[in-house]
């Protein structure tokens, strides 16, 4: 057993608290050492992990402690070591290593570097909790994390508004999808009384079709809004306000691709689900081709690319979709290293051009950054599909199932590869634009291009050299290979009843292969036609097709209908309930209070004239009263005396009559 | 012998005349002289009945009303003294301090 597995996300959470805590006063500018050593201390252990999983005794679920206990809620924090699991601690340690080291050259002399460590350390904490939990409540843990960083790392220049702005869209848009995933945890737990994988996936046969259908589609809410498929897909291109280390580590390698291991995890509830599983090829399917013709004509060189990362995540939906998880999974780690890569060295070059993103005033920068540009070449090779990079053999066997499994289809298969063709052309576009062609940098800029020093060049080269050989664990038996990764992530992925795939010929995916390859093949020679050949063709291609290019210029104008259709009646409903609140609520509050305003001073009024008037008018009166009957003391002694004669008079006479 | 009834009538006559005096007059020395005619009215009564009865107690009593006269006149006069040093005047009607 591996007891020490907690030791993976324990390195970042210290580097995180040491940043957070002691960064701004006393750190500051050395924030990178705890930043960057914990992380490596990780990777450390997760080779270790990857090693006793691989060739050791294996893994198992590794129970911390019990976190909620006695409450009819039961809930460990306990870490679940198996194939699936230690390829993913790989590659987001691996990678997120490797982004750290860059961080320290991208982000040198920023005013927030503490912070951006600290930030960091905590993603990658909340990160390898989501990917290492051993049941659904404590990956939702990892998985807001995620999303929290991911927050805080898109606004990490919230000077900016437009960061701050985006930041808001991701973190709102991910709540979408996060109540969809809440969901699916209830449901979970209401059906079998556990979060934890193993239980729930044993008994996932009690399981109706329809129950399957709905936690599945529930739980693929979530990993809509995480991964950025259709319909949530919106935030990611936003999010590439982010600094560029952030968006190659949160927005391409690890964070985005939660969702596509959530479903992989989640695999035994799809597999019960003919329904899921279509659903969840088809929007993989569509997001694909949908967002690579977006970023056919996108002129910022991270728009591209974060358009390029919805559209592989798409790909890998649809390797889920077909039931081919083990291949998704493959693919989610090739990308992970030609993405980074290809977001890292869009980072020299807007590190080069002083912060310039905008492809249209680049060009020719080849010869001054030579690194990074025969870096990004590779990674460019790799995620167009050209053998043997890396990019090949996941993007083809995603394609091979996605004709061949049981759960695919000739359309879902034509769908990649026409996205898969605009992916080779756009990404071919971002090269010849960027370093091919005429300079079209700005003069002030111009003289001051160099390349990135080499704490960011190095792991440019390291994720090169691995988006070359990262491949070639998958090898396909087609091709003389033994497809490594496939029997290893087989272990976990396909230990249910699962029907036999129907039997194609070697000829007949070797001719697939050729198609894909060929398509690539035109969509980069395209790419040179129209970029280095005839630079004046994209405008009058333009020009011909006006109504097609505005679409993609302006993302099919989707933010606008959310913005139209979503967002403003939210808005307006919003106003409403304000008004209510506004009007109704506060009203009768304050109609209340003036209600009892009134009433006290009716009540004043009656105390002053009523009572206060009883009293003052006795008080009159007797004054009154007095001021009569003091006219008797007239202090004459004779009228006193004559009152007293008559006084006796009366007496007497009163006396002598009647008595 | 000389009836009571014309003692009685004789002492109601003086009082009479004593208490319209009193009641009238405005000079303080008169209303006091008044007074002392009351009581010698009164006295008069006292002394006829006494007779009248053969009782010796009426006629104590008239020795008495004649002290007490002497007494109320003595301190009346020093009153009156008093009042005119303090007022330069002994008419009644203009000693009104007495009043609301």
């Amino acid at each position: 057993m591996v007891d020490y597995v907690w030791l993976i996300p324990f390195f970042p959470a210290v580097g995180f608290v040491i940043n957070g805590l002691l960064g701004r006063k006393y750190i500051k500018d050395r924030s990178h050492y705890p930043g960057v050593i914990s992380v490596g201390l990780s990777l450390l252990v997760a080779i270790l992990v990857f090693w006793e999983v691989a060739f050791g005794r294996g893994g198992g679920d590794v129970v911390l402690y019990q976190w909620i206990i006695g409450t009819g809620l039961e809930a460990n924090v306990g870490f679940l070591i198996d194939p699936l699991s230690a390829v993913m601690i790989m590659v987001v340690c691996g990678v997120g290593f490797l982004i750290h080291v860059y961080s320290i050259g991208y982000m040198h002399g920023d005013g927030g570097y503490y912070r951006f460590f600290a930030y960091l350390n905590l993603f990658m904490f909340s990160m390898l909790i989501l990917v290492l939990a051993d049941n659904y409540l404590l990956m939702f843990v990892g998985w807001e994390g995620v999303g929290l960083c991911s927050y805080l790392l898109i606004g990490f220049w919230f000077q900016k508004k437009s960061a701050a702005d985006a930041g808001k869209k991701a973190f709102v848009v991910n709540r979408i999808g996060d109540a969809g995933f809440l969901l699916g945890l209830f449901l979970i737990y209401s059906l079998f009384g556990t979060f934890n994988f193993i239980p729930v996936f044993e008994n996932a046969h009690i399981l109706t079709a329809a129950t399957a259908t709905i936690i599945t589609l529930c739980l693929f809410v979530g990993a809509v809004g995480k991964s950025a498929q259709i319909p949530l897909y919106v935030w990611l291109p936003d999010a590439m306000e982010g600094p560029t280390p952030v968006s190659a580590l949160i927005h391409a390698a690890t964070m985005v691709t939660a969702g596509v291991y959530m479903v992989a995890r989640s695999h035994v509830l799809y597999s019960l689900s003919p329904y899921s599983m279509a659903v969840v090829a088809l929007v993989g399917a569509f997001t694909a081709i949908f967002s690579a013709s977006i970023g056919l004509t996108q002129n910022d060189i991270k728009r591209v690319l974060a358009y390029s990362t919805v559209s592989q995540l798409g790909y890998m939906f649809l390797a889920c979709g077909v039931g081919a998880f083990g291949a998704a999974i493959f693919h989610l780690m090739t990308h992970a290293f030609f993405k980074a890569l290809l977001f890292l060295g869009s980072g020299s070059v807007i590190h080069a051009l002083q912060g310039e993103q905008d492809m249209r005033k680049m060009g020719a920068l080849k010869p001054h950054t030579p690194r990074t540009y025969w870096t990004f070449l590779i990674a460019s090779l790799a995620i167009a599909g050209i053998p043997p990079f890396a990019g090949f053999f996941s993007k083809d066997e995603i394609l091979w199932q996605a004709f061949s499994s049981p759960h695919g289809s000739l359309w879902l298969w034509l769908m990649g590869v026409a996205a898969a063709g605009m992916t080779a052309f756009y990404m071919f576009r971002l090269i010849f634009l960027t370093f091919h062609g005429s300079s079209r940098v700005e003069p002030e800029v111009a003289h001051h291009i160099h390349e990135s020093p080499n704490n960011m060049t190095i792991p440019l080269i390291i994720l090169a050299f691995l988006s070359v050989v990262g491949g070639w664990v998958g090898i396909p038996e087609a091709l003389g290979g033994s497809n490594q990764i496939h029997h290893f992530l087989a272990r976990v992925l396909e230990h249910g009843a699962h029907p036999d795939p129907p039997i194609h010929s070697t000829s007949l995916e070797f001719l697939l292969m050729l198609i894909s390859i060929l398509v690539a093949a035109t969509g980069i020679f395209l790419a040179y036609h129209m970029y280095i050949r005839r630079p004046e063709l994209p405008a009058r291609l333009a020009g011909r097709f006006p109504g097609i290019y505005q679409a993609l210029l302006n993302k099919y104008w989707v933010d606008e209908l959310y913005q139209y259709f979503v967002v403003n009646p939210i808005k307006r409903g919003m106003r409403f309930l304000w008004d209510l609140d506004n009007y109704i609520v506060d009203g009768a509050v304050n109609g209340t209070g003036f209600i009892t305003v009134l009433n006290s001073r009716l009540s004043g009024i009656f105390d002053l004239y009523t009572v206060d008037g009883a009293v003052n008018s006795m008080s009159t009166l007797f004054n009154n009263g007095a001021r009569g009957f003091r006219r008797l003391h007239t202090g004459l002694v004779h009228n006193y005396a004559l009152a007293m004669v008559f006084g006796i008079f009366i007496f007497v006479s009163l006396y002598l009559f009647f008595i | 012998m000389i009836p009571i009834s014309h003692y009685l009538t004789l002492g109601a006559i003086i009082f009479i005349i004593g208490s319209i005096g009193v009641l009238t007059r405005k000079n303080a020395i008169i209303i006091l002289m008044s007074i002392e005619l009351m009581l010698n009215g009164v006295n008069i009564t006292l002394v006829a009945f006494s007779y009248h009865l053969a009782d010796l107690t009426g006629q104590i009593f008239a020795i008495f009303v004649v002290a007490v006269a002497a007494g109320e006149a003595a301190v009346g006069l020093a009153i009156i003294i008093a009042l005119f040093r303090c007022r330069a005047t002994v008419n009644v009607d203009e000693i009104q301090l007495l009043k609301w």
